[in-house]
């Protein structure tokens, strides 16, 4: 093989390495990346928590699930997936969240992969860290 | 109708053959409270915390509302006929003229003398000032039967927060509508009706049985929810000298009763929806008293379940609480002469108590 053909690929990963600021490897990641997807996520947490406290960006009536919820209590989102009896067979929160935006909020069912959908799930389960899992409880 | 307590018959409690299968359908406390010399006895129908709720031109949140017109209903069905009725606080959400109008239409339909109790969703858009053009004072005291009544306002809280703190009385009301909304303020009494009280008391016999209605537990529970009143200790002090003081308390949309000293404590259940028991946040310590046995765990999938109104009956002073649980069994608390505290009739002991009441 051709070294010279190299170098301009070699230069070219140098740059790249020196650009951010260490010479990282795929699996591993800085405190700075941490930092950066610790806030990534509380952004989400914090978009959760503003769609669980209003009454219009989800429901139709004014109701904002904190008013059953505060701060995301009796949620158990520790709990799921789990047997819903009301509903007759084995459900992940997002079905049980849309059942309630459905119902006491008179709105529309969210995709489960809908951002806001995403985000309330985020607020939920930080409410509730800490806890131990325990699939399947009632 | 007749006073021979146990002479009397159910069908003379109810007037009609309609109401009789109404009354059928209804919790057997309704009827059992009906013995005993009526003379003596004061009771008096409790409903509270029905948050009636606006959404736009006529309507309101239909839940809600249900529930508020089927605890008029039942009341409306008592017999013998309740001494009177209260209104615990928060009749509205965000305390507007429309929420406030509409709820006192659906209490109109209420047989009988109707007091009121202020919450904070009554109270922080305009100060109260609706609300008393309505229903009246919004701290006062009155007599029946040898009995000592009292009404607070105590969602009151610091004069900062209330006049200086949001640009709008419409931020003002969202803010401290939020249970949980670290913007929120503690709930009391304050000084000017700590010093009304103290006055009140002042001609009232140490034997004679003190009742104190509000709207917040006037004891600390919770301060993260406002299940708190931040001039608690000062109320009780003021109440303590007296032998038999009982504070009946709204707010909390949850079963929750305790004994400090001299004073028992009850809440009363919502109309509108329930609550979670503190401890089922996981981020914070409560203090629910030991003495509580909690309310089933609502299932949301029956509306009006965890929520209800109650029956109250204040025989030799000690007052009994008859709590009307629409889809579970009802529960009375009463007080009990051999432990000196107030206890859950059937539920109190560990032994008793059933998986529904483990809150996590």
């Amino acid at each position: 093989m051709n070294t010279t053909r190299k170098m301009p690929a070699v230069v070219a990963l140098f740059a790249v390495l020196l650009m951010s600021g260490g010479p990282l490897r795929a699996d591993e990641f800085s405190e700075k990346d941490l930092q950066r997807w610790q806030q990534q996520f509380q952004d989400t947490v914090q978009t959760g928590r503003a769609l669980w406290t209003s009454g219009t960006d989800l429901g139709t009536n004014g109701v904002a699930c904190a008013q059953c919820h505060p701060n995301a209590a009796n949620t158990h989102p520790e709990t799921y997936p789990k047997f819903q009896k009301q509903i007759g067979r084995v459900v992940r929160l997002w079905e049980t969240i849309n059942w309630c935006i459905r119902n006491p909020l008179e709105g529309k069912a969210l995709a489960a992969d809908d951002p806001k959908m995403v985000a309330l799930e985020a607020y939920v389960t930080w409410e509730r860290r800490g806890v131990a899992l325990d699939p399947g409880k009632h | 109708m007749s006073k021979q307590g146990s002479g009397i018959k159910r069908r003379d409690f109810v007037k009609t053959a309609a109401v009789t299968a109404m009354a059928g359908a209804l919790p057997v406390s309704l009827v059992e409270l009906a013995f005993g010399k009526q003379q003596d006895n004061i009771s008096f129908a409790y409903i509270s915390d029905s948050h009636i709720q606006h959404i736009r031109g006529t309507e309101f949140v239909r839940n809600w509302d249900r529930g508020l017109i089927r605890a008029v209903a039942e009341t409306n069905l008592l017999a013998p006929k309740p001494d009177f009725v209260m209104f615990g606080g928060d009749l509205a959400q965000l305390g507007t003229k429309p929420e406030l109008d509409h709820g006192a239409e659906i209490m109109s339909a209420l047989k009988g003398k109707v007091r009121y109790v202020m919450g904070e969703h009554d109270y922080y858009l305009d100060l109260g000032k609706y609300w008393s053009k309505l229903f009246g004072p919004q701290y006062y005291s009155f007599d029946l039967k040898g009995v000592h009544f009292v009404v607070l306002n105590s969602i009151r809280t610091f004069d900062d927060w209330t006049y200086n703190r949001w640009p709008t009385a419409e931020q003002r009301m969202s803010e401290m509508a939020g249970l949980d909304n670290p913007n929120g303020s503690p709930f009391m009494v304050g000084d000017e009706q700590r010093v009304w009280l103290k006055s009140d008391l002042a001609r009232v016999g140490k034997q004679t049985p003190v009742v104190v209605f509000s709207h917040s537990p006037l004891q600390k529970i919770y301060k993260g929810w406002n299940f708190w009143t931040e001039d608690a200790e000062q109320v009780q002090a003021l109440l303590q000298p007296f032998d038999q003081v009982t504070v009946v308390y709204g707010h909390v949309h949850q079963i929750q009763y305790n004994q400090i000293g001299n004073i028992r404590f009850h809440s009363v259940m919502a109309t509108a929806w329930p609550w979670p028991y503190p401890q089922s946040y996981a981020q914070a310590a409560s203090h629910l008293p030991k003495l509580t046995v909690p309310m089933n765990r609502a299932d949301p999938f029956f509306e009006r379940d965890a929520t209800g109104w109650q029956f109250i009956n204040v025989a030799t002073g000690n007052v009994d609480l008859n709590y009307t649980l629409y889809n579970n069994r009802s529960r009375r608390v009463a007080f009990n002469a051999v432990t000196g505290q107030p206890e859950d009739t059937v539920y109190q002991s560990p032994d008793s108590r059933i998986a529904p009441q483990t809150h996590y």
